[in-house]
Formats: structure tokens, sequence, C-alpha cells
């Protein structure tokens, strides 16, 4: 008998972070002592991806929504909701722009602009129980494809029209053919779910909050090309998925649908779950096949491809966390309800991490061919404390910034790249005005030059003199033809490096020059950041009207900076500050203000 | 258990098979914190790789450590969205309270600062990660509390041994 009621936490990594397995238990134990047992259960799901809202509780079956419910609130949500049937109000969503409170998750912006089916699951089931997945038509898809021939399944996924969801959306259904064609009896499949890229999470999340989906994309990929071997590669930073994704695979071989004969259908299918050690560069699929054996991450030259020459030189096909999932999404529904949504070139859904200067930051899917601004002004609600955007960056270190005026462009795998920026595996990170685009570009720069993996001099080299050009230009120290030295110098690294992390590391880079070369020359002509976030090219000083003189700037000084007494009051010297900000973020009056510009030295 | 049998035990679970020396290595590591020297003599005589490739493939990945970490360790994300929400300010914080830079260790072996790439919790940014737990939404005033109070309980500990 189920329950009429369930009560369901959040317990992905972001409501773990804030103890939800605790409230969890609280309620439980609560249903117990009321003797509610028989009528409510208590479950807990993964990820919704409103993690900034979170610690999320769902009461279904009305859908009522609790956010940044605490331990203390687990009485009322029972004492009111599920008993006296009065849902707890003061934890409804609270909507930024009109102020209201939201009860259903339905009707929330974040939610009711977003079309889920990847992430349908994600927050609505229990991923450790395998039942709830089948329930909701989970492994029909498996027997489907397995009712056909392997090349019929392979058929399918051409027609789907999918793309690759890793970044370079490669037709999926290809990819699956090249390697079924190639020659030879032991074949592998690999899911790539070394989610390196800084500002993505959602392949996490759809490990963590909905394993068996991918399993069963895998299961579906294996049968297709003739592999009885998979792989599947994750960061070793994402423990829960990795936890979760143990228990789906043992679950799985006890209901027959991994291991020996799957389904009776004659198939056999193992897999192997490998950590990985950190190391960007490994998300590249050679690069990630010689980690799997043991080596050192480096990519080797292609071809021979993968298809042909894999891991341990077999024939090997790798797609990402979302591909597997798309391809048991398009088994379990058809053909024709994903080629509905997105765009004719570009038919699915495309899932983001929204994050950064936004309201509503989160994990999203929409179709694609939605535009950035429905994405960052619709869902994500606008920029926080309505302040003025400046650009979004998609595709982590591998992609670029896009300006304003670039924010009707629909997003898909082809305008995205058009425009200097590319889909990528899906980070979406919003800019305001606070932000510096020169030091955004130096950010990611300095990642790519720390992770290249030295195979390659372009990447090698060219990556550190970029960046040492950078650093001229926000210590104030370049000269205005350093820019053109650096955009050249981007396009010599994208064109002779070996693999795809040079070929697109200087993408930030390019696309900053691109549309905010203004910025980069007042670094250089003026001296002056605009954004007051270079630390050569700002300053602070203390507003005597605010300030109250408590002398709390002067002690936490580590140079002894700030002179003065409570009597006279303070002022920061400019020329000793070393822009640590302690004093700016210790001050309990915000009497203290970043200027642009070096300061009086 | 002795140095040498956790690695043979733990060899014996991988089948002393060569290519699983990424799980081999990371197995030590999560057992005894770190990779020490002794361990990776005994991978080397035992499966036969010579210890310059296990070096190589040690120092290749940022995840592995050669030296012993502190007793705690503060994380803190240097992903994109944390990136651009002041993760720089929590680095200085640390760093200011603690003496050390991110990659060190205090000489009492007390705290080790890092950074990470990105720690997947992007919606929570920026985010710091104190010996395992995830704290989302930090601010320098907030992580300079928890540091305090960290410091102290070592403080208050250490009183105790010395009575």
């Amino acid at each position: 008998m189920t329950a009429e009621k369930q009560i369901l936490i959040c317990e992905g990594t972001g409501c773990k972070s804030s103890k939800s397995h605790e409230i969890r238990e609280k309620l439980s134990l609560l249903i117990d002592e009321k003797g509610l047992e028989d009528e409510v259960s208590v479950s807990f799901t993964g990820c919704h991806g409103f993690c900034a809202q979170g610690p999320l509780v769902i009461v279904k079956p009305e859908g009522t929504l609790y956010c940044k419910v605490k331990l203390e609130n687990a009485e009322e949500i029972i004492e009111s909701h599920i008993i006296n049937n009065t849902p707890v109000e003061e934890l409804f969503y609270h909507d930024p722009k009109t102020g209201l409170k939201i009860e259903k998750y339905e009707e929330i912006e974040f939610y009711e602009k977003q079309k889920r089916i990847l992430l349908a699951n994600c927050g609505q089931i229990n991923p450790e129980v395998i039942e709830e997945y089948i329930e909701t038509g989970g492994y029909s898809g498996l027997r489907k494809a397995l009712a056909m021939k392997p090349i019929e399944v392979i058929e399918v996924i051409k027609e789907s029209g999918l793309r690759g969801r890793g970044g370079a959306g490669f037709p999926t259904g290809l990819k699956w053919e090249f390697c079924y064609k190639a020659p030879g009896d032991v074949k592998y499949v690999i899911c790539n779910a070394d989610e390196g890229d800084p500002g993505a999470f959602m392949d996490r999340s759809i490990l963590e909050a909905d394993p068996h989906s991918v399993l069963e994309g895998m299961l579906i990929g294996g049968y297709a090309i003739g592999a009885s071997h998979g792989v599947i590669y994750v960061r070793a930073e994402y423990p829960l998925a990795i936890i979760r994704f143990k228990k789906a695979v043992e679950d799985a071989m006890k209901h027959g649908f991994l291991g020996e004969n799957v389904l009776d259908s004659g198939f056999s299918f193992h897999l192997k779950i490998q950590e990985g050690a950190g190391a960007f560069v490994c998300g590249e699929e050679t690069a990630l096949m010689a980690s799997v054996e043991g080596k050192r991450g480096m990519p080797r030259p292609r071809p021979p491809y993968p298809a042909i020459e894999g891991l341990w030189g077999k024939p090997t096909n790798i797609n990402n966390v979302k591909s597997w999932a798309a391809a048991a999404w398009i088994f379990k529904h058809d053909v024709k309800s994903f080629r509905e949504i997105g765009v004719e070139k570009s038919p699915g859904t495309a899932i983001f991490s929204l994050t950064g200067k936004v309201k509503n930051s989160g994990l999203i899917e929409v179709p694609m061919g939605t535009t950035l601004r429905e994405i960052i002004f619709g869902i994500g609600g606008g920029i926080i404390e309505d302040r003025e955007f400046k650009a979004v960056q998609t595709g982590g270190p591998s992609g670029g910034c896009l300006p304003e005026s670039k924010l009707d462009l629909p997003v898909d795998f082809d305008s995205l790249q058009a425009a200097g920026s590319i889909m990528g595996s899906g980070g979406m990170v919003v800019a305001d005005e606070d932000t510096c685009m020169v030091d955004l570009a130096k950010y990611f720069l300095s990642f790519t030059q720390k992770e290249s993996c030295g195979k390659c001099t372009p990447c090698r080299e060219g990556t550190l003199r970029a960046l040492e050009i950078l650093e001229r230009i926000t210590s104030g120290d370049a000269e205005l033809s350093d820019i053109d030295d650096l955009e050249q110098l981007s396009k010599i690294i994208k064109d002779t490096s070996l693999c795809a992390l040079g070929q697109t590391a200087p993408n930030p880079v390019l696309s900053t020059i691109k549309y905010f070369r203004d910025e980069y020359e007042e670094h250089i002509t003026e001296k002056r950041c605009r954004a007051r976030v270079c630390a050569d090219l700002m300053h602070y000083q203390i507003d005597p009207e605010l300030c109250i003189k408590c002398g709390i700037c002067a002690k936490v000084c580590p140079v002894s900076a700030i002179p003065g007494s409570k009597e006279t009051g303070y002022h920061i010297e400019t020329r000793i500050c070393t822009r640590c900000a302690m004093c700016y973020t210790r001050c309990p009056k915000d009497a203290i203000f970043k200027f642009p510009g070096a300061g009086e030295q | 258990m002795s140095t040498i049998k956790n690695v043979q035990n733990i060899l014996q679970r991988h089948n002393s098979e060569p290519s699983a020396l990424i799980q081999i290595l990371n197995d030590i590591q999560v057992e005894e914190g770190y990779l020490p020297r002794k361990s990776i003599d005994a991978i080397s005589s035992e499966l036969k790789i010579p210890l310059s490739k296990i070096y190589g493939v040690i120092t290749f990945y940022e995840h592995f450590k050669l030296i012993k970490p502190g007793k705690h360790t503060v994380t803190v994300c240097m992903g994109t969205a944390c990136f651009v929400k002041g993760a720089k300010q929590l680095i200085q914080t640390i760093e200011n309270t603690l003496g050390i830079q991110t990659g060190e260790t205090t000489e009492d072996g007390k705290f080790s600062a890092r950074r990470v790439a990105c720690l997947g919790c992007c919606a929570l940014a920026p985010v710091v990660q104190i010996d395992g737990e995830v704290h989302g939404q930090m601010t320098p005033a907030k992580l300079q509390k928890v540091l305090n109070k960290m410091i102290k309980d070592e403080e208050t500990e250490n009183e105790g041994d010395v009575q």
C-alpha cells in the first residue's frame, strides 16, 4: 500500500550541505510519533536544481514546495500541513520580482518556463530506489531497444537528431554508427562524467538524482554498438554521485538489467565505475581513455578516432552523461516527441547551470533555441539587486563572454558558436557591472594554463605567454599594442593546439576583446578598472559621513594603512594599502567604498 | 595497520593490476590522507612499475597529495560562479587568518588551505569546504567566524592535552 501523502526532502549535494538529511530524520521521527506512518511516507530525492533556495521539501500530491527549511520547521510542517491541512505559508517560495509567496512548484517562474525532460525525475523520485525509476517508465526504453536490431537502434538515434551534449554537438547517431561498423569483437562504451568545467554541475545532479537514466542510456548504446563492457568516468570531487551510481549498478544487476544475458535477450553488459583524479584535460576523450588505462591523462592526435581505436586499442564510443540520458529518453518516448522540442538542427533540450549574479540560480532545462534573455531575465529572474547586466559566459573555460547586444540570441550549438562562444557542457555564468571582463578572461586563462597537460607547445607555452600579457594589463603595465599581440597569439593557440583544451582556451580572451575592447583599453591608457576588481587599478576610501569612527578597519588592516583615532576618524593611505579588502569586508556600517583608478599615490 | 600491509590489501583488492594504478593510489590516499613514500615504493616493487612512472602519474593529477595534509582542510572553490561572487576575498580571509597561502599547511600541522577548480555547488556560490563539509553562500565575515572558532577549539584541545 502506498501512503496518501509523501514528504520528499532534497538530498542533493547542495541541500545536504545544509543538513537536509537531519530534517528528513526529524520529519520521519515526528510521523512515527504521531502514528501517521501508514498515511504519510517520508523519503528523499536528488537535486531539484534550485539549490540557492535549499534545503527543499516537497509535499505530494498537492505539490507544495517549501524553501530554506530549517530543522526547527519540521514540527510546524507536520502539525500545520499534515495534521491540520494548512500549508506553512512562511516557507513558501518568495518571488523576488512580485514579492508574492508561491506555494506550488510549477507556479514558480523558475520552473514554469522550463521544459524538464532529462531532469524530469530529478527531485521527484528517490534515486536509490530502482522501483521508483521503473514506475516512471524506466527501463522500458531498454526493452524497446532490445527488441530491435542494433542497426535499427542506431537509426532511431540518427533520426532523432540528437547531438552530443558534452559541448561539441557531434551527431550521436553517427558516432554510434562509426563504432558499430568498426571491425573488432571487443568494443567499449564510456560515459564521460568528468565534469571539470568550473561553473557546471548538471552531470553531477543527474547522477545524484536519476542515475538509472544514464545507466539505461549506456545499456542501449552498448547493445547498439556491440559493446559488452562499459566504463563511467566520474570526478572524485563528486562523492555522492559515485555512491548513488554504485547503488544504481547493484540494483540494476539484481533486476537483470545489467550483467549476463540482459532481460533474456542474449546481450551481456558489464559496467565499471572509475574515479577521476582531478585533471580537467581528462574531459578530452583520448586523455580520458589514457586515464582509464592508469596513465597520465594526456591526449593523443586523432585520427585514429576512438570509434576505431579507443580504450585498450579497441573501438570505443564515448558520450557525455546528458547524451546517454537523452538516448534513454528517446527510447522511453519516441523520436517525434524529441524532435518536437527545440529547433531543427538542435532538437531536444539544453541544460544549463545558471549561476553568478542572477536572482534565481540553479539547474535549468530549456528547449534548444530559447533566447539568453528568456533564460537570464525570465527563469533567472534578472540580475541581483536589479543591477546592470554586463555579460553572460557560456561554455566555461572553453567558451566565451557575450554582451547585452547578444541577449536575443537563441541558445543552440550553432548560434552560440557563431557569436564566439560555445554551448560547452552547460555552464552559464552571469556577470554584472562588478565583474571585470579582463579579470574574467584572466581567470579562465589561468585555469586552462594550469590544466594544460604540457604535451604540445602552443598550449603549454602559448597560454602562459597570453596570461603574462593579461597580467600586465590588469596591473597597469601594458601598452595598447599588447591587445593586438594577445589577439594574434590567441589565434595561433587556437589553430595549432593538439586537443580541444588548447584549441578553445583562447575563447574567453578573444570574446572579451571582441565585445569589451574598451575595458581592455581603459586598463591600459587610463590605468583604471571600472569594475573596481583589479587591485592595482582601484582603491578604497572611507566615507566620513557614514563612518562611526569605531576603528575596526584600522585594527584589521594587516599593513597599518589606516591611520587615525576614534576622535579624529580614519582614512586609508592608498600608497600603503595592499587592497586586501579586510577593512572593506569588516566595516560594520559599510562605510568603505571602492573606486576605479589607482588613487593618489 | 602497517603501511606495507595496507598497500598489500589494497593491491589485492585490485588484483595487482598495473592499469588500476590510479584507483590504487586513490585508495591509499583515502586511508592515509596522502601518499607516503613508503607506500609508493611498495606499489613500485609489487606492480613492477618504475618509480618515475608512478610519480609521473601522481604529479599529473591535482587530487594526489605527496605531503601530509593538516588536521583540518579548508578548501576554497574557485569555480566561475564562486569567482564572480568573491572567492578571491575568501582566499584573502584564509590567508590572513591562518597565515598560510593556499596549498600550504600551518607549521603546527593543524590547518591546510587549498583551492579547488569547482565543487559543483555553483548555485550556493561562493562555497568553502571545511573538512569535507560544504558551506554555501560564504562571506569573509562568516568564514572568519568559522575559522576563529576552529582555531579556538584547537587551542582548548591542546590545553586539555597539557593537563
